[in-house]
């Protein structure tokens, strides 16, 4: 046995897992003992449940580097992408609970059902093409796409959506409240310097308060928290956003302004 | 297949307990100290909250020459203390009764209470709301800030009109402390130092405010077409990125300003004099 085989094998260790189990008729958390080796991560483990202890554990996976953003899950408690949760970061004797996203319906196991978020996606209308500029004429200057840029590097991960207290407390509002994640995409069109929808008639600051639900937001940042992008969702696009909704609804100042000279 | 959005059997009653979701008792699975942040939140704010309506109240002890209290500045009624060049200005006349820091709090208390900072200290910490990520919050029903009072929230901008205002008037002040007890102009001592930290401190805060950063630049979609514009709300969104530490420790200073002359005011001790 190689020297480089010796410390692999003394790095490994046994760790103590709970893991949710069931379907929508019920479940509960199973304990399991599992091998852990230096430098896994939370979903490695998962998978040796699965190969050794659990063939029928459901858990939906795809990239393994946190760039997919399927393994949403809730790790002692807290949401996170099973894949980017070193095993480094808990103590060797402590019991790891994982469950499944605890705002969406569940399917089986890990898997919940996230389709919520894709109704919540299909209500928000999308890039209104300015007339007379045809695709591929597009130009934009770099300092006016930063700021939308940052919100491209939504992985939809659907962390935020899982973690926001207004539907995940209270079902229902599900109806009313986009969520974050789609909040943060009204923003990013808002802000995108060649959205026409003004020009169409749409107004995204109203329609964000008046038919998505952003007065919900009560901006206490846990979406920013828990997002693996490290995307500042409260201070870069919701808060903004309700400044901008601010200056249709709220403030005749601005509106008296708009109307003495059309600004953007 | 379900869209996720129908209203379940047991809507509205049971958050995270819904019927629909993964069966588990426990309102939340935390390990960490959870409660920490919003407990040591609640216990700060509310410890200033216990001094600032003593102070306010108190009516008294908060002019010392030439210092005058941040939380009695501009004193507008005419039962203020006469201070010398100082921020006397009697708007309310003699049939205020009351102590003046009353009049001239609620711009700052409300720049403070519709900030957005301050808005999650207090709904995590006094109002549970959520009191912290993934811990259930405890109230039945939620509207946010959709409808009165929360929705008063959107006003934000014009406290902060005025905070601009008062921080002016707090400059002033600092500028009033270069005078020794017998408005001499040219001299300094330990209370100008905190007046001018703690109005440094105040000016940071004011302009790291969010609706700052929306009015400067941040409502612009072509940046590229106003580039001073652009390049305030650079400097803005990189106060703003501090903008908890900010809130803070303006707090905090504010507290000590007052604090210092109340003790100059009550004999505690002299205030030392470097020229």
């Amino acid at each position: 046995m190689s020297a480089q085989q010796e410390v692999k094998q003394s790095a490994a260790y046994l760790a103590q897992f709970r893991v949710w189990r069931g379907d929508p008729d019920g479940g509960g958390l199973e304990d399991f003992k599992v091998e852990v080796n230096e430098g896994e991560v939370v979903l490695d483990i998962i998978h040796r449940l699965q190969a050794t202890q659990a063939p029928d554990l459901a858990v939906r996976w795809n990239c393994k580097a946190g760039k997919c953003g399927s393994c949403s899950a809730e790790i002692n408690g807290r949401p996170r992408l099973m894949c980017m949760t070193r095993m480094s970061v808990f103590g060797r004797d402590e019991t790891i609970t994982i469950t499944p996203m605890r705002a969406f319906p569940v399917v089986r196991d890990l898997v919940t059902d996230v389709s919520f978020n894709y109704t919540k996606a299909r209500e928000v209308p999308s890039f209104v093409p300015p007339a007379g500029v045809a695709p591929g004429e597009y130009r934009m200057r770099q300092e006016d796409v930063n700021r939308s840029q940052e919100f491209r590097k939504c992985i939809e991960c659907f962390l935020c959506q899982n973690t926001c207290h207004v539907v995940r407390d209270h079902e229902e509002n599900k109806g009313a409240f986009a969520g974050p994640r789609f909040l943060m995409r009204i923003a990013e069109l808002d802000m995108h310097p060649l959205d026409a929808a003004p020009a169409s008639g749409l107004d995204r600051k109203a329609t964000a308060q008046d038919e998505h639900g952003l007065g919900y937001c009560n901006i206490t940042k846990c979406c920013t928290e828990v997002c693996p992008e490290n995307i500042k969702i409260t201070d870069n696009a919701l808060i903004p956003l309700k400044e901008r909704a601010a200056d249709r609804k709220y403030d005749p100042l601005v509106w008296l302004g708009n109307k003495i000279r059309r600004r953007e | 297949m379900a869209t996720g959005i129908e209203p379940s059997p047991q809507a509205g009653a049971t958050g995270v307990q819904d019927a629909s979701r993964a069966a588990i008792p426990a309102r939340h699975l935390r390990t960490d100290r959870w409660w920490l942040a919003p407990a040591v939140t609640a216990a700060g704010l509310l410890a200033f909250i216990v001094y600032s309506t003593w102070r306010a109240f108190a009516n008294a002890d908060y002019y010392h020459a030439p210092y005058v209290s941040p939380f009695y500045s501009p004193c507008l009624a005419q039962n203020c203390e006469t201070m010398h060049g100082g921020p006397n200005w009697e708007l309310f006349g003699s049939w205020w009764g009351l102590s003046p820091a009353l009049l001239i709090l609620i711009f700052p208390l409300g720049f403070r209470l519709t900030c957005y900072y301050y808005r999650k200290a207090y709904y995590r910490g006094f109002w549970a709301s959520p009191p912290a990520c993934a811990v259930a919050e405890p109230h039945k029903k939620y509207t946010g800030e959709t409808r009165f009072p929360l929705i008063l929230q959107n006003i934000h901008r014009y406290f902060f009109y005025f905070a601009i205002l008062v921080a002016g008037v707090l400059t002033y002040d600092t500028a009033l402390a270069f005078r020794d007890e017998h408005y001499n102009w040219g001299h300094m001592g330990l209370g100008t130092v905190v007046f001018l930290v703690n109005i440094a401190l105040i000016w940071a805060y004011t302009l790291s405010c969010h609706s700052c950063r929306h009015v400067v630049g941040g409502r612009l979609r072509h940046f590229s077409k106003h580039p001073v514009r652009y390049r305030l709300w650079g400097w803005v969104g990189k106060l703003n990125e501090r903008h908890m530490l900010l809130a803070w420790s303006s707090l905090i200073s504010v507290a000590l300003a007052d604090f210092y002359v109340f003790l100059l005011a009550t004999g505690a001790f002299d205030d030392p004099r470097f020229f």
